[in-house]
């Protein structure tokens, strides 16, 4: 039966934080690790990836950058709508897609859209955006509860887990419901800090914790590496700084608020 | 109605897939302004849609918790000119985001600090969207009308100083190849004008009502055929997953309520049916998707 599982959230080619990620949750003794998602985007040499993943047997859930990378689809489905947004966007995809190999856009094309799993009583459900829909914001604050006591019993999940927003937050809500935005570890969370972070969920004393964890990792040496794949200066600062430079105009006032730009 | 062309009956019919998006009608067609470019032509003495009571508002917002509302939306009109706008958007945010469309003339420093005690004290987002069609007096004027420009360039230092990031919304009135001069112009504005982070949205201009006078309207070609959603995402249309509450019951989208045909009922649960896509402004959210959200809600339907 598992007890405690390590939740991993948008990777974004970041293959140096992916792999601290991966021996942490290790050594941390979990039963499983899962990643959600988003494996490309952003970062450099998106093939250093796939190893990682299919060498520690991770099961991974198809996010939206996978599902259009590997169906050859125009854009990420990011779901970006501004102009300056979509400029980094497609720069950014465009180098991802052409850097993939095509043996990973097929075994990406077969992801699953979601996992289940049982936590003790607890029935599981990781997506990558939401249950339904593998691009949907779910940001914190503008999320109602009522909004995620329906999609529990919609898709008859007890714990929901998602990433796809870059920001990690969580919920606990009547009848013992939970959702968890689990992070990402493709980038920092935009609060100033250059470290990322994945979750642990663990049953204690029937009851089911999530618990955010911080993941230093050589930062220096991803920037460097995406320096010599000349990717844009501004992703090269968000990796440096902890503050995003840009795909800002999805954020919500007050995630937006937080930020530096 | 003038902007029905078709006259065979065969136009698409599209359903409620969720409703994510429940707005408000707050101030009715009421406004302390008359915008040259209003798809409802709203003005002071325009009296075809009222001002909203909380009662009639927290009614709707009750019937939005089973339905799993995500995000609610406050249009007018002129939203602050409705006396219990504060009430409402309170009682708003114990339960979801709201967002208010206005035209910050009314935002004078004590309302924005009141903005800011209603926001802080909910865990949801208060996004204030403050309409602005130019990036100068005189090219915004001429659209908005005398003195406006000044009123809402104070409407937006004020909630700037009260910590919020309003979302400047502007009616795309220019020509293709001016984007980059007019973007430039808002944000070098805006940043002189006390904002330094601003935000924009872009909208099309919406060719009905005020807007069909100024413009030359639709041409008779510019309506939705069941060929074009061959293949199409259906929710890129705003009436796949939202709904308006009015004075006067539930109207499929905010831009139609003009038409009578639009109005689906006295409850969400009533205006859940499907709906014809009949209106040629039904060709301007086909083209642009769903229009009238925010970004941060895109993913789901834009």
């Amino acid at each position: 039966m598992l007890k405690k599982v390590a939740l991993i959230g948008g990777v974004y080619s970041n293959h140096i934080a992916l792999k601290k990620t991966v021996e942490d949750a290790k050594q941390k003794g979990v039963d499983a690790i899962y990643c959600m998602g988003d494996l490309g985007a952003f970062g450099p040499n998106p093939d250093k990836v796939f190893p990682i993943l299919i060498d520690n047997k991770i099961p991974v859930v198809q996010g939206n950058y996978d599902n259009s990378i590997s169906n050859g689809l125009d854009d990420c489905q990011c779901g970006y709508t501004d102009p300056r947004d979509n400029y980094f966007a497609k720069l950014s995809y465009d180098y991802t897609f052409r850097k993939t190999n095509d043996v990973f856009k097929l075994w990406m094309k077969h992801l699953p859209t979601e996992i289940r799993f049982e936590l003790g009583n607890y029935k599981v459900l990781l997506s990558h955006g939401s249950p339904r829909q593998m691009n949907e914001f779910l940001w914190e604050t503008t999320t109602p509860t009522h909004f995620l006591e329906k999609l529990c019993a919609d898709y008859n999940a007890d714990i929901i887990c998602a990433t796809h927003t870059g920001i990690h937050w969580e919920r606990k809500f009547k009848d013992d419901k939970y959702f968890v935005n689990v992070g990402v570890i493709g980038r920092p969370e935009n609060d100033g800090n250059t470290f990322v972070g994945y979750t642990i969920l663990e049953l204690e004393n029937d009851f089911v914790n999530a618990k955010y964890i911080p993941v230093e990792y050589d930062h220096h040496a991803l920037a460097k590496e995406m320096k010599e794949e000349k990717l844009p200066e501004q992703f090269i600062e968000t990796i440096l700084s902890g503050w995003w430079t840009t795909c800002l105009e999805v954020l919500p006032a007050k995630e937006r608020i937080k930020g530096k730009f | 109605m003038q902007d029905l062309i078709k006259t065979k009956q065969d136009y698409p019919e599209i359903f409620l897939d969720s409703l994510d998006h429940l707005w408000f009608q707050v101030a009715g067609t009421l406004c302390n302004i008359k915008c040259e470019h209003c798809f409802i032509s709203c003005s002071p003495t325009n009296h075809s849609f009222e001002f909203m009571s909380f009662e009639q508002v927290n009614n709707y917002l009750e019937e939005s918790i089973s339905r799993g509302v995500k995000e609610y939306y406050f249009t007018g009109g002129e939203p602050f000119m409705n006396k219990d706008m504060f009430k409402i958007l309170e009682r708003t945010l114990e339960l979801g985001p709201a967002t208010v469309l206005t035209n910050g003339m009314l935002i004078i420093p004590e309302k924005a600090e009141k903005l800011k005690a209603i926001s802080d004290n909910s865990i949801y987002s208060l996004e204030i969207r403050v309409s602005i069609d130019g990036y100068t007096e005189m090219m915004n004027d001429e659209i908005r009308g005398k003195g406006v420009f000044k009123k809402a360039m104070e409407g937006v230092r004020n909630l700037v100083v009260n910590n919020f990031l309003p979302i400047i919304t502007v009616t795309k009135t220019w020509e293709e190849n001016q984007d980059e001069e007019v973007l430039e112009g808002f944000i070098n504005t805006l940043k002189s004008h006390g904002y330094p982070r601003p935000r924009l949205k872009i909208l099309p201009s919406i060719k009905i009502g005020k807007e069909a006078a100024r413009t030359k309207g639709y041409d008779k070609y510019e309506y939705v055929t069941n060929e074009m959603l061959v293949d199409f995402e259906m929710s890129n249309f705003i009436c796949a997953n939202s709904r308006i509450a009015t004075s006067k019951g539930v109207y499929v989208c905010p831009i139609l309520i003009d038409s009578p045909d639009a109005n689906l009922g006295n409850t969400l649960e009533e205006a859940s049916k499907g709906y014809e896509l009949k209106h040629q402004a039904c060709y301007t959210c086909y083209l642009f998707g769903a229009i009238c959200s925010n970004y941060s809600s895109v993913g789901r339907d834009a």
